[in-house]
């Protein structure tokens, strides 16, 4: 800011050797406005890119500071153990209380958190209110099965580097629609580096358009408008056998 | 995994009436309406305004005593086909908000999509779509009630009978589980289906010869899905939309009332 600000001034400094009145308070008004125009960019972009997103995000804690790491090393069947498939095909997330206290009836070690644990929930029987970072909205039917099981992705393709975290992270709710922000993702700009990153609708279609395109069967969201440029590109496969065109929607949505 | 995929074919799910079993108790509109989290008014008086993706009809022959007679008809989404997808809503829905899935038949409604133009309302020649006027309110203590599985609909879109979608795909996820691609018949059965205390509501694939909506309406397919039992009959079947609900009467006039006639025009089937 300060170099515009000179140039501001040079160019005030010219206009007085010129010696013009009128060029010079035309000037010195460009020079006024210029100022302000900068500051009030420059504001206005502090404002978008560091106020309102700290203003947005609600930065709430878990209730039990979970170890992943710690739990993974104990059980046999990795994520598995206790985010697991129901006989009915639906999936578990977030284990529930009696699922914990098959191991923690009583404190395993010394950790404050675990006693914690023990003594608010297992031994008063409240279930724990976690917070579930990647909560979908209410219209969105995401089938864990058809991904695990017949698409054989793995955990982290979505939930990121999970099961090797010893801490649970902040989570934070968007204060205007309530939804976690790992939907949204981390990063203000939209840029994303891992499939993990964010779990918005583009998010899901990203891969399956990807995978299409490889002439493996998966469902894609429908582009109305044929001109309209799409936000992947269209398969070259011509074996695939759901129309790309449409028909699509109900697959993810409820 | 592409070769499986190639061998799984194309479904069709729909379903079979039988009006002579229907005794028009509405079982199926109070199924449907617990099972689909269809809003309701206090004041459910005024019809024209009530949404019920499952209606049952009324009808009669219109004649004096020894004749008169009554038929009850229960009134889905048809799932129209029409030629090769191109159901009355969906060709006319300008958000892609409705359209027809090949994989199963179902015509699908995408409430976060629709905006609520109400074309397809206007296409939809069996009012079988209806439109949110108001935000839905439940009665105390009921949203604990709901479904989570189908998600509540909001004021300005419409929305219609999904044959439970969400069903299919809590029996797809249990036969992923298990390792499957195909469902059996008796896996993915209607709310409505299930809750007809006559039975007269049959639901299946009608691509498939094993399932009983085959074997009963016995779609052809060369005729645009036309029944070949004798007594089973779709609505406005003249139109050509193609409707996967099939109707079953052994009267005469139950199956003429299904479409429109001119006076004195030849018996239904003429067409």
């Amino acid at each position: 800011m300060s170099t515009l600000d000179d140039k501001a001034e040079e160019t005030v400094e010219q206009v007085e050797t010129t010696k013009c009145p009128e060029k010079e308070q035309k000037n010195r008004a460009c020079g006024i406005i210029l100022i302000f125009f900068v500051i009030g960019l420059v504001g206005s972009l502090a404002v978008g890119w560091l106020i309102f997103p700290k203003l947005l995000y609600s930065q709430k804690k878990q209730p039990i500071d979970f170890n992943h790491v710690v739990h993974v090393a104990a059980v046999e069947d990795g994520c598995e153990s206790c985010h697991y498939f129901r006989e009915d095909g639906s999936f578990s997330g977030v284990p529930k209380l009696a699922q914990c206290v098959g191991c923690h009836e009583e404190a395993q070690g010394e950790n404050p958190e675990e006693l914690k644990f023990v003594e608010e929930h297992v031994t008063k029987g409240n279930e724990v209110p976690w917070l579930v970072y990647s909560r979908q909205p209410d219209c969105v039917f995401f089938s864990h099965a058809s991904h695990i099981k017949m698409g054989k992705l793995d955990c982290v393709v979505c939930h990121g580097h999970i099961g090797e975290s010893k801490h649970s992270r902040v989570y934070e709710e968007n204060r205007l629609t309530g939804y976690s922000r790992d939907i949204w993702g981390k990063n203000l700009a939209g840029l994303k580096k891992d499939t993990w990153d964010r779990m918005k609708m583009d998010d899901c279609a990203e891969c399956h358009a990807e995978l299409k395109a490889k002439g493996e069967t998966v469902t894609t969201l429908p582009w109305p408008i044929n001109w309209m440029p799409r936000p992947y590109e269209k398969p070259a496969s011509s074996q695939v056998r759901v129309n790309i065109q449409k028909d699509a929607c109900f697959v993810c949505h409820k | 995994m592409k070769e499986q995929h190639k061998n799984t074919k194309a479904k069709k799910y729909g379903m079979v009436i039988d009006l002579d079993k229907c005794t028009g108790c509405g079982a199926c509109m109070a199924a449907c309406m617990a099972e689909n989290n269809v809003p309701f008014k206090k004041d459910e008086s005024n019809k024209l305004d009530s949404i019920t993706w499952m209606r049952v009809y009324s009808l009669t022959n219109g004649k004096k005593f020894p004749e008169a007679d009554m038929c009850y008809i229960p009134r889905p989404c048809m799932h129209c086909e029409a030629h090769n997808g191109h159901a009355p809503c969906v060709s006319v829905c300008p958000a892609v908000a409705t359209d027809y899935n090949h994989e199963t038949g179902i015509v699908s409604q995408i409430y976060t999509r629709c905006f609520g133009c109400r074309y397809c309302m206007a296409a939809c020649p069996y009012h079988a779509r209806y439109f949110n006027w108001w935000d839905p309110v439940w009665p105390d203590g009921m949203e604990k009630y709901l479904s989570p599985n189908v998600s509540p609909r909001m004021r300005g879109v419409v929305e219609k009978c999904s044959f439970c979608f969400h069903r299919y795909q809590l029996a797809m996820n249990k036969a992923y589980v298990e390792g499957r691609r195909e469902l059996e018949e008796d896996e993915y059965q209607t709310s409505c289906t299930q809750a007809c205390p006559a039975g007269a509501i049959i639901f299946g694939d009608l691509n498939n010869p094993g399932h009983a909506v085959n074997q009963i309406a016995k779609p052809d397919p060369k005729h645009g899905g036309r029944p070949m039992n004798p007594h089973a009959f779709r609505l406005l079947e003249r139109l050509g939309t193609n409707p996967k609900v099939y109707y079953l009467s052994s009267r005469e006039w139950v199956r003429r009332a299904g479409d429109n006639y001119i006076k004195d025009e030849g018996k239904q089937g003429n067409h």
